[in-house]
């Protein structure tokens, strides 16, 4: 094994799909729960997530790790990049060069959503069961609305495109026609995972998720 | 007569020059008299006949390189109205004016137009781009090859290192040492011939160092651009394959 260039980006490019792609799909259908079945729904799958084996262990070996590897190194790919998007204005260029303006909004994102969801129930700022509600808080103000939007299609744009170049760069998708019909399916991929999260922040607004997160505040008050 | 009338007509030409490579580059104006089919090239040649600007300046002629002057050598590649191509199937006639000459700055500028492309040649003997058969004693024939293998391994032959894909790759510059398209598509060239296949795992191993085949961004400007049409991206995919194949042979045997 070698400690070279070539495995670190072949790694960091096999990461972004799995474990990170598909825990970033398992998290759009969750959250779309708050959609279809309200905040019940939503709740199950907070608590189907919560209830698996080992949590802090796959948290750490299956996110936080690859997440950190793959943000860090991403940035270092993208800094390595000269976009001639002036010169070639082509439609894989366009991606080529969005792959790595996504990555980093995507990077600054996370971090963000992060400190203000999982890191607060770290901090026993809030509890599994209010996160519903700290959705709601987030998803009421229309400017961090607004930046939720732009931060899921930056990531799904980040996943779907990403998904189209890993098939390359692992010799799946070898041939002209492959790369061009993969490159509609993961074009697909992202307009579906996108409006998963944008219906799921619609969601979040609705005042179902309001009630519930008086109702807490109410009970809090109480004890 | 006819001719006359003609030769009134002028092209105009911005050259971007630098006289010497460490030098401030600077642009210079030039009208060149038309003539009927005339390219990039013969204009240039113009131009050496009497190096004096748009504003009536005698300057330095321009310097550029060619050789065949039938898009076959790759010597005179530049970047002609913002595309890299080669200035000798370059026609006046196609082209928008004014039209604007600049070295293909990813290579270093040796003086004007010209530049050092010594880095796709170095690319080349890092991959071991040709097939050994040097020994002390006749090895006799090789194995054939196949006629439909033999087809689209002839279109990779027809690279000619003119560095158009590596002007047009976002990802060949100051700050990434990746190798570049050219190279890749010769590693699946020469792993495809039936004698140089023998010497596969040696090129392969060359692109899964750094700087090599992980260089890619997949922003694939190198197959739109290939004067040659030559499917850089396919082969580009395909050493992926063979790279990741031989990556997972090396783990799991011996
Ligand atoms: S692959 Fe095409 S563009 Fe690149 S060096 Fe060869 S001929 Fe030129
Ligand atoms: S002079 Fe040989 S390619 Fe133009």
């Amino acid at each position: 094994m070698k400690g070279n260039s070539y495995f670190s980006r072949k790694l960091h490019s096999l990461v972004g799909i799995i474990p990170l792609g598909g825990f970033f799909i398992v998290h759009a259908l969750t959250n779309f729960q708050a959609f279809e079945r309200g905040p019940e729904g939503f709740q199950n799958g907070v608590n189907f997530i919560n209830n698996l084996p080992l949590l802090p262990v796959l948290e750490f070996v299956l996110i936080y790790i690859p997440l950190l590897f793959h943000g860090i190194y991403g940035l270092y790919v993208a800094y390595q990049s000269n976009s001639n998007l002036g010169r070639f204005k082509y439609g894989r260029n366009w991606a080529f060069t969005a792959q790595r303006v996504t990555g980093v909004i995507t990077f600054v994102f996370v971090f963000w959503h992060v400190y203000q969801t999982r890191f607060q129930v770290y901090m026993g700022n809030i509890s599994h069961e209010e996160l519903g509600s700290t959705m709601n808080h987030i998803a009421s103000s229309p400017l961090v609305f607004t930046l939720y939007v732009i931060g899921v299609l930056a990531a799904s744009f980040h996943f779907a495109n990403g998904l189209w170049a890993f098939l390359i760069s692992w010799g799946i998708t070898v041939g002209e026609r492959a790369q061009r019909v993969s490159s509609k399916i993961c074009m697909a991929i992202f307009l579906l995972v996108s409006a998963l999260f944008i219906l799921s922040l619609v969601a979040f607004r609705g005042d179902e998720f309001k009630e519930v997160a008086d109702a807490v505040t109410a009970v809090r008050s109480l004890l | 007569m006819a001719e006359t009338t003609v030769a009134s007509k002028m092209v105009t030409f911005i050259i971007t020059r630098q006289d010497k490579p460490e030098s401030q580059a600077y642009s210079e104006t030039f009208k060149v008299p038309y003539r009927p089919n005339m390219n990039v090239i013969s204009a240039l040649m113009e131009i050496q006949r009497n190096p004096v600007t748009a504003e009536g300046k005698k300057t330095t002629p321009v310097v550029w390189e060619s050789n065949c002057l039938e898009e076959v050598c790759g010597a005179c590649s530049m970047v002609i109205n913002g595309k890299p191509r080669q200035a000798c199937s370059a026609l006046i006639d196609q082209l928008e004016q004014p039209i604007r000459l600049e070295p293909m700055r990813t290579f270093p500028v040796v003086r004007d137009l010209v530049i050092d492309r010594e880095r796709m040649f170095s690319a080349l003997k890092k991959v071991k781009a040709w097939i050994p058969i040097d020994g002390t004693y006749d090895l006799g024939p090789g194995p054939r090859m196949a006629e439909s293998k033999r087809q689209w391994a002839y279109e990779l032959s027809k690279c000619m290192t003119c560095g158009v894909c590596l002007e047009s790759c976002p990802n060949v510059n100051e700050r990434n040492s990746f190798i570049g398209p050219a190279a890749i598509s010769q590693v699946r060239l020469f792993n495809a011939h039936p004698t140089g296949e023998m010497n596969k795992e040696e090129r392969l191993e060359a692109l899964m160092e750094d700087g090599g085949i992980e260089g890619c961004g997949n922003s694939q400007n190198c197959v739109r651009s290939c004067p040659k049409g030559i499917p850089l991206t396919t082969s580009i995919a395909a050493m992926n394959r063979d790279t990741t194949k031989q990556l997972f042979k090396k783990w799991l045997t011996v």
